[in-house]
């Protein structure tokens, strides 16, 4: 088991054939998943990194039976690319493009869930199931097969997090970059239960960072929900206020969204909170009670 | 990326957002020849920085007459202005605009701000203008309005008259006013793709009517390059110049008061590696990511931008090598160290792809100043000794 995606989950890449896609879908190719094909506009019929290419998201949906798209159009098209992957009966859109406007963020995540098919990103490093699957721009060869569930924001400290477990001799089950923008598709509050109910998930890596609300949101749910063990860091307690820390969402705004404030939220909620992500192993070994 | 009041308001008037009249100026000279055309009999002349609370700091005064015009232009112009949103330095003002003086009769507030929960624009209302919102939300948050409005359905008739009998306005023609005048700011808020406007105080004059007396606006740095008009009033002399030096080169600075300066890939490790420093007793001097793909330039730029910085004693550079591999990182900071003369000890700690390798690389390199770190957590310890001179 794990979560959204394993071995035979079919993926297709929307911006196939650009220098981005092209290579991704080579790492992912390798790593073992599933690419059944790939969109670029007037380039349908023709073959790349030995898959089909198709005019559109429709079309390959229909001929190769594909679940998920994995997007690395430039930004200006991303909002476009998911409303298409939407309607082409796509259920998962992993978004990798870094820079999205906002507004076609708003626009593009109504229109998804209109019509039922959920989000991951946009910035952000993917979705990867250990020794199965992997849909993203992460390492491969550092997540070893476990038991631990991660979410992130952060595409590097999702590596950090990732090494450190496995290091401690423990492993990955899912790992999921849901990425640091104004507005996100799948955040903690849709992936804590799918980790719960995840038999083979048995403890839970929660990286979150200033701004927003989204981790305050998952501190009142764990309370009530999670019995798995939490552990989670939040970065940016040493960030000023009032200033963009490279993620386009990552900024306290007047009093709120402070790395505080959220820590104590996780703390209150039970989760063990730890002050640098240097300690995110050693506080997994703790929580699995090794 | 922000505006100054005076684009601000060009906009507004673009859409047929009320406004006083106002011009502006970039020396004392012009600024009397702006009143000259207005007419008068009253003026005010503002300081245009990007920052709020200038009519608290002194940037805002009115003017009865052409001389006054004259004294209070060369009083601001040139003055160093001190808010509770600037740093403590303050900032130079170099334009000023100045403007017809308006009949109020009240202030309201009004704001148009992405909702992060919602995923929507929210308007924001409230009759306690010219204040401090955050200090009304704080104190008395039953006097603010809120409104969301779907992008979807647009700005709708309810939308208006939630806003208008929020805001207490019964009079028909007033109620009229102020919904057109929040339509129309709705609608350049998405058509520009603003990511916030505020106008505080919105005054209603004694005729009924309501008028933006000040202007701000932000826009969302990822829609620049479909927004070329916006995009042309960008003000680098309001701006760090270190951060606008950085993003030439794809980095992303922000200078903090520490003495550790930071070097590392991603937002969130970079933002890690400052709470790392701190909690070991260090102080953390910049956030500074190098994106994904740092290679030897990169890495050089970013030297030599940290060690601008003259508080700077020691380097902390903190790469997790992903897709690019750690020894190929490992080489490109043993270049980046011959392009730049760097002259306190620099930390290195690479994980991930070939990692071991890239360690081999850097110890043989026989390079002085440079420390390697194991992992994170050694790393930062390293790196806070050696600012300590240890």
């Amino acid at each position: 088991m794990s979560i959204l995606i394993n071995k035979d989950t079919k993926v297709i890449v929307q911006g196939f054939t650009g220098k981005e896609g092209t290579f991704h879908a080579e790492q992912c190719l390798a790593y073992g998943t599933k690419i059944v094909g790939g969109v670029t506009p007037n380039k349908g019929g023709q073959e790349h990194l030995g898959q089909p290419v198709f005019n559109t998201v429709k079309d390959a949906v229909k001929t190769t039976g594909a679940t998920v798209s994995m997007i690395f159009v430039p930004p200006a098209f991303v909002g476009d690319a998911v409303m298409e992957a939407a309607e082409a009966g796509i259920e998962l859109a992993v978004i990798i493009t870094e820079g999205a406007p906002v507004k076609d963020m708003q626009m593009a995540k109504a229109h998804a869930t209109k019509h039922g098919m959920k989000t991951l990103g946009p910035n952000c490093p993917g979705i990867i199931t250990a020794e199965e699957c992997k849909i993203g721009i992460m390492p491969g060869m550092i997540f070893k097969k476990g038991k631990v569930g991660l979410i992130s924001k952060s595409g590097t400290l999702t590596y950090e997090g990732t090494n450190q477990v496995c290091n401690e001799g423990y492993g990955i089950s899912t790992a999921v970059g849901i990425g640091g923008d104004p507005i996100i598709g799948l955040s903690y509050l849709q992936l804590l239960p799918m980790f719960e109910a995840d038999p083979e998930t048995e403890c839970i890596v929660m990286i979150g960072e200033i701004g927003g609300d989204l981790e305050i949101q998952a501190a009142a749910y764990i309370k009530e929900h999670i019995t798995k063990p939490v552990v989670a860091f939040i970065a940016g307690q040493t960030a000023p206020k009032g200033k963009t820390m490279g993620h386009a969402g990552a900024i306290v705004s007047g009093s709120a969204g402070t790395a505080a404030e959220k820590m104590a939220a996780l703390e209150a909620a039970g989760a063990t909170v730890v002050v640098s992500p240097a300690e995110i192993g050693k506080a997994v070994t703790k929580a699995l009670g090794k | 990326m922000n505006v100054h009041e005076y684009q601000a308001k060009q906009i507004f008037a673009k859409y047929g957002v009320p406004t006083p009249k106002g011009i502006m100026a970039e020396s004392v000279d012009a600024a009397v020849e702006a009143a000259k055309e207005l007419g008068g009999p009253i003026w005010v002349v503002k300081a245009q920085i990007h920052a709020g609370g200038r009519g608290l700091g002194g940037g805002v005064k009115l003017a009865k007459s052409l001389e006054e015009v004259r004294e209070l232009s060369d009083e601001i112009l040139g003055m160093t202005l001190v808010t509770h949103q600037t740093t403590a330095e303050g900032k130079l003002v170099q334009k000023l605009y100045i403007e017809d003086g308006a009949d109020i009769k009240d202030e309201f507030y009004l704001s148009v701000v992405l909702d992060r929960k919602l995923e929507m624009p929210l308007i924001m209302a409230s009759t306690e203008g010219g204040m401090n919102i955050e200090d009304v939300a704080e104190n008395t948050p039953e006097k603010i309005i809120t409104v969301p409005v779907d992008p979807a359905t647009g700005f709708q008739g309810f939308h208006g008259r939630e806003l208008a009998f929020g805001l207490g306005i019964s009079d028909k023609n007033e109620q009229k006013n102020i919904i057109s005048f929040a339509q129309k700011l709705f609608k350049l808020y998405m058509e520009n793709d603003a990511e916030m406007i505020e106008i505080n105080p919105l005054v209603r004059t004694g005729s009924g009517e309501f008028l933006a007396l000040d202007g701000k606006m932000g826009f969302d740095n990822s829609a620049l390059g479909r927004q070329p008009e916006i995009a042309a009033m960008r003000d680098l002399s309001e701006e760090d110049a270190d951060e606008v030096e950085a993003a030439k080169y794809g980095l992303s600075y922000v200078a903090l008061d520490g003495e550790i300066g930071c070097m590392v890939n991603g937002a969130g490790l970079a933002m890690g590696t400052m709470d790392t420093i701190n909690h070991m007793g260090g102080t953390p001097a910049n956030f500074l990511d190098v994106g994904g793909s740092a290679n030897a330039e990169t890495v050089a730029k970013g030297f030599e931008i940290i060690l601008k910085n003259p508080n700077v004693k020691a380097i902390f550079v903190n790469i997790f090598g992903g897709i690019v591999r750690c020894d190929r990182i490992a080489n490109g900071i043993i270049e980046a160290t011959k392009l730049t003369d760097v002259n306190v000890p620099v930390i290195v700690r690479l994980d991930g792809t070939n990692a071991p390798e890239a360690s081999e690389i850097l110890k043989n390199a026989n390079i002085a100043n440079l420390i390697v770190g194991d992992d994170l957590g050694d790393g930062a310890a390293k790196a806070v000794a050696a600012a300590k001179g240890n």
